[in-house]
């Protein structure tokens, strides 16, 4: 990654964080309905994986999905207003924060029955593969995701198929509440399972964006030119809880402190001090990232709510809900 | 072509049509290519359309109907088979959550148009676990649409409106009807998707009939009109959109209804059919509805066991019977 690039990604980190800590506010103030499941901590995979992917790709998350949402073209502001019931919001503030989507650019959804998007990734490899573009499909899943029935279903079926889709774990060590370590045989759900499957398995620093960036350019090359999918498992944390405002009691204060120290902001910054890149502009990143949020979080507030009759269109494509004559 | 059709050659004609004129309709499923379907419902696919449009899968079908999904969201027409319907139990989540779902909470932003075809339904002592009609499961779901044919002509003209739909369809082929013929459809024949057939015409009773049932409602209103009733026979074909106007136009005729359904009577189409009569034709009825449905029970193996508990023309005789005299 070139330095502009780095810089670029740092700012859609810090635009990312900044997000997240205002929906997590917005929360506490009773402006944000229902649960978030923030991703700060988790940056670096969304922002890296997005800067090796083409406009074209196809992009499938789940409940924990702000940072793709963010990463790939989805404006705080959108996000906001969807996360605080506006009309304005990404889905119409039809999805909220568990279901973020901007199909427009690829971001083809989040998820939240954990597992199920990895066939639909699965599927979007074929369509590409049948339509003879070489588009790739990529589902970021958690760690608690590969206990599922529908993730070995997906790594055999892409795998026999050969169908370019990457399956990007982010294994940031808790399901809810439960170290995914207490409950799984092996000690890299993702990765170790791939084999299995006859799937390549990777591990990478899911908080260095540059070694994410890497990492899913190579797989992704790999499966552009047909030689089918990969798993990468991307290690990271979550500086929220679970979910709401879960205080994440049940991890221990050493554990917490050690990738507190392990920030992929800071990563960033320091690699990118490591290229010279002066701190007054790294601050000018920070302000830019900074301002936009707020003006986000304004407009946002400011949008209406939605038109109630909207709850009986978009079932289908018609854009109604008539099920009968 | 043959001046006859079965039921089960009209489903592989009915997508060959398809396919032949959008090259963007693709089927995958176990069994389906090379065997040509384990109901030999998908014959002459794969010679005609090749490995790159008719594709053999593992035994997933979380990882088939996930994947049709993803497909039609990026641009295909996928029709997915799931051999037994009773085996939708396993990829309920893409049925209740993800499929009808998806349009809905993206604010309209991703239509997903495919076909998940299954053969549905009891008569051929297949055991619990391969003879359920599960339609009523899928109408409990709002976002799907459910065709279920009784005719060979039928499957033809559904298969094609059902995959030319931009909404999700679950297309119920019923097994007890695979074997039966009828006459070939014509070239370019479509059947919209929730309108009902009028099958037989009468004046005294209407019997609302599905897949299935539908021929069974027939043998009934033969055996009725031996005894001075005549029976109309309204083929549903589709459960949603659901054409309540035809029953109701029915009923206005009729005055008596008769639901006739082989999935359980618990939560069955039927009771849905009946709530709509009584809101909006109650003053059309001069005696009270009857419905006629599977048992509560998971069915059982031997045939005179099924019989206890599927419809059957005796039972549907029996209830018109009871309301003629009322
Ligand atoms: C099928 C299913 N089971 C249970 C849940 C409840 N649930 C929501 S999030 C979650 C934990 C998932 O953990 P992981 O996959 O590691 O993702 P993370 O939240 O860490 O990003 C669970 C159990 C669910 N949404 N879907």
């Amino acid at each position: 990654m070139d330095t502009a690039g780095l810089l670029a990604c740092y700012e859609r980190m810090a635009l990312i964080r900044r997000t997240e800590k205002a929906a997590h506010d917005l929360f506490l103030q009773g402006l944000v309905k229902g649960t978030t499941h923030l991703a700060a901590g988790q940056e670096a995979i969304a922002v890296g994986a997005s800067a090796a992917l083409r406009p074209d790709d196809y992009v499938f998350a789940t409940y924990r999905g702000h940072h793709h949402a963010l990463a790939r073209g989805a404006t705080p502001e959108e996000c906001l207003a969807e996360l605080m019931s506006r009309a304005t919001g990404l889905c119409k503030a039809k999805g909220g924060s568990m279901h973020l989507t901007k199909a427009a650019t690829g971001m083809l959804g989040s998820y939240a029955i954990v597992g199920s998007h990895l066939p639909m990734a699965v599927g979007a490899a074929w369509s590409a593969r049948l339509r003879g573009t070489d588009q790739l499909a990529v589902a970021f899943f958690g760690d608690g995701a590969t206990n599922i029935g529908a993730f070995h279903e997906s790594l055999n079926l892409a795998a026999v198929w050969k169908l370019p889709v990457l399956f990007v774990c982010e294994n940031n060590q808790y399901m809810e509440y439960t170290p995914i370590a207490d409950v799984t045989a092996v000690a890299r759900p993702a990765a170790d399972r791939a084999p299995a499957h006859g799937i390549p398995g990777e591990v990478v620093d899911g908080n260095d964006v540059v070694a994410v960036e890497e990492a899913v350019a190579r797989i992704a090359e790999r499966a552009r030119a047909g030689d089918g999918p990969a798993v990468l498992e991307a290690e990271t944390y979550r500086h929220f809880g679970h979910s709401r405002a879960d205080p994440a009691a049940y991890r221990p204060a050493e554990e917490v402190e050690r990738w507190l120290k392990h920030d992929p902001l800071d990563l960033a910054r320091g690699r990118l001090a490591e290229l010279g890149v002066g701190a007054e502009v790294v601050a000018e990143a920070d302000e830019r990232a900074r301002a936009v949020v707020e003006r986000a979080v304004e407009a946002a507030k400011a949008g209406p709510p939605p038109d109630p009759r909207e709850a009986l269109t978009d079932v289908w494509a018609d854009g109604g809900a008539a099920w009968r004559t | 072509m043959a001046d006859v059709i079965t039921y089960r050659e009209a489903v592989a004609e009915g997508i060959a049509r398809e396919m032949r004129r959008d090259t963007t309709v693709v089927c995958l499923g176990e069994d389906i290519a090379a065997a040509g379907g384990v109901f030999k419902t998908t014959v002459g696919l794969l010679k005609e359309f090749g490995p790159e449009r008719v594709w053999d899968t593992p035994i997933s079908e979380q990882a088939i109907v996930g994947a049709a999904m993803g497909a039609a969201m990026t641009g295909m027409r996928p029709v997915a088979e799931i051999m037994f319907s009773d085996f939708l139990a396993c990829c309920w989540d893409y049925l209740a959550n993800e499929i009808p779902k998806v349009r809905y909470m993206t604010g309209g932003q991703v239509t997903v148009p495919l076909v998940v075809r299954t053969a549905n339904g009891g008569g051929l002592g297949f055991g619990a676990q391969h003879s359920q009609a599960t339609e009523n499961w899928a109408l409990t779901v709002p976002g799907l649409k459910i065709a279920a044919p009784a005719t060979p002509a039928d499957v033809v003209g559904m298969m094609a409106a059902a995959i030319r739909s931009d909404d999700p369809v679950v297309f119920f082929e019923h097994k007890a009807l695979l074997a039966t013929k009828g006459a070939p459809p014509p070239p370019g024949h479509v059947v919209e998707l929730g309108r009902a057939a009028v099958v037989r015409e009468g004046a005294d009773v209407t019997l609302v009939a599905l897949a299935s049932t539908v021929p069974l409602a027939l043998k009934a209103a033969d055996v009725l009109s031996g005894e001075g009733i005549e029976a109309e026979v309204v083929d549903l074909r589709c459960l949603v959109p659901l054409d309540a106007a035809t029953v109701l136009g029915s009923l206005r005729g009729t005055s008596r209804l008769v639901t006739v359904e082989e999935n359980p009577y618990q939560g069955g189409w039927g009771a849905t059919v009946v709530s709509i009569v009584a809101d909006e034709g109650f003053g059309l009825l001069d005696a009270p509805v009857r419905r006629v449905a599977g048992e509560c029970v998971p069915l059982p193996f031997a045939d005179a066991l099924e019989e206890q508990v599927i419809p059957t023309v005796d039972k549907v005789v029996t209830a018109v019977r009871g309301l003629a005299a009322y």
